[in-house]
């Protein structure tokens, strides 16, 4: 039966597998029964009762009679881009310093729009740098590393 | 008299030079946020929840406040002179708002918007003290059986009166309240899902997930589309209101504050809702029907009285009950567990101060909005032209840090980044994530009471049908779904979020 509803179909499989999982792994922790219940119970019956809904929907989006729903469409630059500044700033912050992980993860996070601008990046980057230095080192005292680990001076 | 004596108690609270600061800081940052489309309170709650922790509850919770129903005031400024709505609940602010500014009365619209939202708000703010005390005295009668059938009741709730698929929206749910089971079981001090990783054995981070679900995946889904945003010029003059058009809109704000005072109580309520069925209810009970869509004062003052009404009457259940009725309630609660206040009955009689103290610093925050809203418009306005290419990164930039500051660690910063992705997924599946949350701050209290529930009735799962108001939560809860599911109601429920 072709599948008539993608963004149901998918959204069926999703919920089978997260249910699926917490069904395997509550079984693990114990279950008990009713009146004592064990840290596995109520993680085990959520997980069963999200299955089934990711069945019924896989079934229904099978369904021959229902309007036909397109595939969603993904676009790989933005989400790459957001999430890997995110994450490279997470990673960057203690060895790099607040300031030029800020650097990084602005020129980063603006590559992902339509319309980058070397210049405009980095003087957006330089005006954030200016922000995150009065308001989190200056009044906050915010306690994070602030220049690189190759560079003396206060942590 | 205790009404007044607890009155007074809040405005010793709220009125300290450090309260009524950040009540304007939160109705302001409220209103820029609210002018801005693309970020709403929700975002915004979750960007500042890390920088409210050095304060006192009190302080942070007003704060926190005056982003919510500043937002309201934020956002019809923006539908009426540009027509964009800066908020989903302006959006039916947009269509007679901004035909009163082409025909030369935006001024009137901006006034008439503003001082609809304050007597709104000054009505709501009663009807969330005089209902306060009698509720949450309910609230101590309820045992743990009558807890659990609430919850359902009010995570139901929150499906039926939302939008989308019905399916999908309970499936957010119970993926939310299965997040809430990661970290350590209370009772068994069992880890659960940490998959040895040692920084979830608190669980997930509250701040983490509502950041990667609503702050960084809104910025992945408005980079996909292309930036399109002409501002309209239009001319700001006459702000005072004619004969005619007072006359008009008075009944229109009674009518709307009534309707969003009420629709903000339920659980799923809030002031999308309240807007939209304020503007329905206006239309149809016209003489007129046809002039809406024209510059109708009606079409303004309703709506824009009844989101107002309906985000803070939305307090109720949260500070009563102790259940959120939507996600920025659900919001609010995660920011009150985090300053170590569990929300429910309890909170007005052992922390009177602060519940008082929030409850009047609303009505101060709205006030303080009508004298400043006005003369700030042109500001706000200017605000509209900095481009979305300067400004998310530093949103993005403001959630690292924010995120880090939490507890101090890198870890937090993946998840938020694992959240994101997972966002992403949800939007393209669309399946919304406001559920989700809702179900995930509920999550562990509804596993403690219906643990407790079973064992007082030893394993007896009819307690939860003999005890009459948990039977009457059910009840109602079944009725939502069966209503629902009645396909002429279906029907309706899809056009009318389809509607405009």
């Amino acid at each position: 039966m072709p599948i008539r509803r993608f963004k149901d179909c998918f959204a069926g499989i999703m919920f089978l597998f997260f249910g699926a999982a917490a069904m395997f792994f509550s079984v693990r922790y114990q279950i008990g029964t009713a009146a004592r219940m064990g840290p596995g119970y109520f993680p085990f019956a959520l997980g069963l009762l999200l299955a089934l809904l990711g069945i019924a929907l896989i079934a229904a989006s099978l369904g021959k009679t229902r309007e036909k729903q397109a595939p969603p469409s993904f676009q790989v630059k933005p989400l790459a881009l957001i999430l890997l500044s995110v994450v490279m700033f997470g990673l960057m912050l203690r060895p790099l310093g607040l300031l030029l992980s800020t650097v990084i993860l602005v020129v980063t996070a603006s590559y992902a729009g339509h319309e980058f601008r070397w210049k405009e990046a980095i003087l957006n980057a330089a005006v954030l740098v200016a922000i995150v230095f009065l308001i989190f080192v200056y009044f906050l005292d915010f306690q994070v590393p602030i220049r690189p680990w190759f560079l003396p001076g206060r942590i | 008299m205790e009404l007044l004596a607890n009155i007074a108690l809040g405005f010793q609270t709220a009125v300290t030079p450090m309260n009524l600061l950040y009540c304007l800081a939160g109705a302001l940052i409220g209103t820029l946020i609210g002018v801005l489309p693309g970020i709403g309170p929700v975002q915004t709650i979750a960007i500042l929840l890390p920088t409210t922790f050095s304060l006192p509850p009190v302080s942070a919770l007003i704060m926190l406040a005056g982003i919510y129903y500043g937002a309201q005031y934020g956002g019809s400024t923006t539908s009426i002179l540009v027509n964009v709505p800066g908020e989903a609940s302006a959006v039916v602010t947009c269509l007679d708002g901004h035909q009163m500014a082409r025909q030369g009365r935006a001024g009137a619209a901006l006034t008439i918007a503003a001082l609809g939202s304050f007597v709104a708000g000054t009505f709501a703010t009663l009807v969330l003290a005089v209902l306060a005390v009698p509720l949450s005295e309910l609230a101590f009668k309820f045992g743990p059986a009558e807890y659990f059938s609430l919850m359902v009741f009010g995570l139901i709730g929150s499906v039926v009166l939302a939008s989308g698929s019905m399916i999908k929206a309970v499936g957010m749910i119970l993926l939310g309240l299965l997040l809430g089971m990661v970290g350590t079981d209370i009772t068994s001090g069992v880890h659960r899902f940490t998959f040895e990783i040692p920084e979830l054995s608190d669980g997930i981070g509250f701040v983490s997930l509502a950041m990667g679900l609503f702050g960084i995946c809104d910025i992945i889904t408005s980079l996909e589309k292309r930036e399109k945003r002409d501002i309209l010029k239009s001319k700001l003059s006459g702000f005072w209101l004619k004969k005619d058009e007072l006359k008009a809109a008075v009944p229109a704000v009674i009518r709307g504050t009534l309707c969003g005072s009420l629709l903000g109580i339920l659980p799923g309520g809030g002031a999308i809702l309240a807007s939209f069925t304020a503007y329905m209810l206006e239309k149809k009970s016209s003489k007129h029907p046809e002039s809406f869509g024209k510059g109708n004062i009606q079409g303004v003052a309703a709506p824009e009285s009844a989101n107002n009404a309906a985000a803070q009457t939305s307090f109720v259940p949260l500070l009563t009950l102790g259940i959120p009725p939507n996600v920025v309630l659900a919001m609010m609660a995660g920011a009150m567990m985090i300053h170590g206040i569990r929300p429910g009955p309890h909170v007005i009689t052992s922390n009177p101060s602060l519940f008082w103290g929030v409850i009047v610093s609303m009505w101060i925050g709205n006030a303080i909005l009508v004298l400043l809203n006005l003369p700030l418009v042109g500001i706000w306005i200017r605000l509209l032209s900095v481009p979305y290419r300067l400004l998310y990164p530093a949103i993005l930039l403001f959630c690292c840090i924010g995120l880090y500051s939490v507890n101090n660690n890198t870890f937090d910063i993946g998840l938020t980044a694992g959240c994101g992705l997972l966002g992403y997924l949800f939007h393209k599946l669309e399946c919304e994530p406001a559920p989700l949350i809702l179900g995930f701050v509920l999550g562990p209290m509804m596993e403690e009471n219906l643990r407790r529930g079973m064992l007082l009735s030893r394993g007896d799962a009819s307690i939860f049908f003999t005890r009459p108001l948990s039977l009457a939560f059910l009840l109602m809860a079944a009725a939502l779904l069966i209503l629902v599911a009645l396909p002429a109601i279906r029907r309706r429920r899809e056009n009318a979020f389809k509607e405009e």
